[in-house]
């Protein structure tokens, strides 16, 4: 047990974070271990960056304390603590006349003297740094011409500059393109593993914060209502009820957002399996034709798809075998549909249920 | 470094140029040998040209001084407008537009007026205390505003209207204060270089040097605040310290101009926009002295229009400095309509 609190290097006890005296979030409890990742999820305003504004000690907190190797972050002096944090936020900076390498060396301003002369050792830094970034190239160009995936790496880079142990970013892959987002989160993850950087973000693209974050904390309601790994949190319905979606659904599990499904009688009967059906149903949401679909053994690729977009599901229990009751049953929600579809290309052994329906569609016509 | 050459190029030919030139036209040569010190005292000049007793003095009591304020005074106002469009992140702040220049000139109208009616004498120190305070009382307001305001074209409206205010209750002052020393005051509210002596001249000097210095030691955290204050404190700077520090050392440049010459537009914002854009940089440490150099090209060469032009009848500096510095300030706009 001692061993273990000794592996922790950043704690926050008992934050209450809020503006002029009115709490955002209350309570939050947390400690990460050097090299760990966390994540922060939430609906918007639900005060994700109310509490990472207070860890970078931008903003007081109401209560509790923020300490990195027992050191009371708001008690440190800025330049020590900028040795120790640093910080990516979503704003866009400008940076008139500046080139990408001068926005870089600003990560060198806690350890330059008086008037902020670099020294060859701060130059060698801000080099090396550009390079693990992928921007070296980038090194004389003017900062206002990037592109924002281009400016965000800049801007990681320059925090990289400072050498931290713990890394804050807000949000820091909003307007990036998919090759950004992982460029940055790249980075990130193997500073961590490296380097043994501690990094606390917030995200909004939950498949991103899923495939990188150690663990994830949910912020709603003005508390942490989850604090947990990838996998305890992405299961089930929670990411539903966490965003309180109103319209269309969250499959966790899979990170995969889905349209409201077309009520009504099934006037479409899709015979699926395998992942063949997934792309059926979605052109027939899309199209708002409500269908029935079958039948799907529950550990089937395409039944998480079907539960949120089929007005019904023939289904049977995973890896059990397709019996006669659930063939019936098919058959009947069939003959009640006006058109079959049949989404699988083959039949083995395992689906011969499956081709019964398809015949019996065809002896119909 | 091929910019501070020209820069200093042009200072040298101005100053020159504002010793020669004028209502009593002085050749360069003779200029040159009265500097020299012949002269004066009836000691014949080494050259042989005999030198008048008009000419020496009007070097010396008169040229030379108003040359030496008007080239320090330029380069603090360049000076206060780079610190406040650091401040306010805009970059069509400076001392004149935010209302500043026009709360010290009606500190200083209030307190001359005082004076003369209690038959006093003013003092430098006195003027360059009252001005400094009106610049504060301003800048109070701006700040007032500034907080309520989120747009900067609005920030700059507010600025322009506490001006107005000011400058408008200066007028009631001048005009109602009936002493005939006060035609001077009139003078003065519109903005000159005239009647600068050797006595104001060192205390300018020395106040500039002073400020000057601080602000090169502010050189680090004006470079942080280039990304916006959320980075630059979280790389350490102290912002409250920072931003003190700013507010106050553009209020004493905008001060220290506003005493001795009144208030002179434009030069805070033009002059660090044509600086920027010239040496296509934003590094402080370039920034500085560069904008102080360009400050004192920029008011001599606008001092030397106001005496000669329609000589022997002065221009305000305002006026010239308006015509050439709002010109600037439009083109800022449109670029910055265009980039944004």
């Amino acid at each position: 047990m001692m061993q273990q609190e000794e592996t922790y290097f950043f704690r926050i006890e008992q934050l209450t974070v809020g503006y002029q005296n009115v709490p955002v979030v209350r309570n939050v409890d947390v400690s990460l271990a050097q090299g760990e990742i966390l994540t922060l999820i939430g609906g918007n305003g639900a005060g994700k960056s109310t509490i990472l504004k207070s860890i970078m000690g931008q903003l007081k907190p109401l209560a509790g304390v923020v300490c990195l190797e027992e050191n009371s972050i708001h008690e440190m002096a800025a330049a020590k603590r900028a040795q120790d944090m640093a910080v990516v936020l979503t704003d866009r900076v400008k940076g008139d006349y500046m080139t990408c390498e001068d926005v870089v060396s600003m990560g060198r301003y806690p350890y330059t003297g008086t008037l902020g002369i670099l020294s060859p050792a701060d130059k060698e830094k801000v080099r090396q740094t550009m390079e693990l970034v992928g921007i070296a190239a980038l090194a004389d160009k003017d900062f206002s011409t990037l592109s924002d995936g281009q400016k965000q790496l800049t801007m990681l880079a320059r925090a990289l500059c400072q050498e931290p142990k713990l890394m804050i970013l807000d949000e820091p892959t909003s307007y990036l393109d998919m090759r950004y987002k992982l460029e940055l989160l790249t980075i990130l993850q193997r500073m961590a593993r490296e380097e043994k950087l501690m990094v606390i973000m917030s995200l909004h693209e939950l498949e991103l914060a899923q495939r990188v974050s150690d663990r994830i904390m949910c912020i709603k309601d003005g508390k942490v209502e989850r604090l947990g790994t990838a996998e305890d949190i992405f299961q089930g319905n929670y990411i539903a009820e966490l965003y309180d979606l109103r319209t269309g659904s969250y499959d966790g599990a899979e990170c995969r957002p889905e349209l409201p499904k077309a009520e009504g009688e099934p006037k479409v009967f899709v015979i699926a399996g395998g992942g063949s059906g997934a792309p059926v149903y979605r052109r027939l949401q899309r199209q708002g034709i409500p269908f029935a679909t079958g039948i799907l053994q529950k550990n089937d690729m395409d039944y998480p798809v079907a539960e949120k977009l089929a007005a019904r599901v023939v289904c049977v229990e995973a890896f059990a075998e397709i019996d006669e009751s659930a063939v019936q049953e098919a058959l009947a929600v069939m003959n009640s549909c006006e058109r079959v579809i049949c989404a699988v290309d083959r039949f083995g052994t395992q689906n011969q249920a499956n081709r019964r329906l398809l015949d019996g569609a065809k002896e119909k016509r | 470094m091929l910019g501070f050459m020209g820069l200093l190029g042009a200072l040298v030919v101005l100053f020159a140029a504002n010793l020669c030139m004028g209502s009593v036209e002085i050749p360069v040569k003779q200029v040159w040998q009265i500097l020299r010190g012949a002269g004066g005292n009836g000691s014949l000049p080494e050259g042989g040209i005999a030198i008048s007793e008009a000419s020496y003095a009007i070097i010396w009591q008169i040229r030379l001084p108003r040359t030496i304020a008007a080239a320090l005074l330029g380069g603090a106002l360049a000076l206060s407008g780079y610190l406040l469009q650091t401040f306010f992140q805009n970059p069509i702040a400076g001392p004149f537009v935010l209302g500043i220049s026009s709360g010290a000139k009606l500190a200083v109208a209030l307190t001359l007026v005082g004076i003369l009616q209690m038959g006093l004498r003013s003092s430098s120190f006195l003027l360059i205390a009252a001005a400094f305070a009106g610049a504060l009382f301003s800048m109070f307001f701006v700040l007032l505003f500034s907080r309520k305001v989120y747009q900067s074209a609005m920030l700059i409206v507010s600025g322009v209207m506490i001006g107005y205010i000011c400058s408008a209750v200066t007028d009631f002052v001048v005009t109602f204060a009936d002493d005939s020393n006060i035609v001077n005051l009139h003078n003065w509210s519109l903005g000159s270089f005239s009647g600068i002596t050797w006595d104001n001249v060192k205390v300018i000097a020395v106040l500039v040097l002073i400020t000057f210095i601080c602000i090169i030691f502010l050189s680090k955290p004006i470079a942080a605040c280039q990304l916006g204050e959320t980075y630059a404190a979280s790389i350490g700077v102290n912002l409250r310290l920072f931003r003190t520090a700013l507010v106050f050392l553009a209020s004493l440049l905008a001060a220290a101009v506003t005493a001795f010459a009144g208030p002179i537009s434009f030069v805070g914002i033009a002059v660090p926009q044509l600086i920027r854009s010239m040496f296509r940089t934003t590094k402080p440490l370039i920034m500085i002295p560069a904008c102080f150099l360009g400050g004192a090209v920029f008011c001599l060469f606008s001092d030397l229009i106001a005496r000669t032009v329609f000589a022997p009848v002065e221009l305000s500096i305002s006026s010239v400095t308006a015509l050439f510095g709002a010109p600037v300030v439009i083109w800022v706009m449109m670029h910055r309509r265009k980039t944004a």
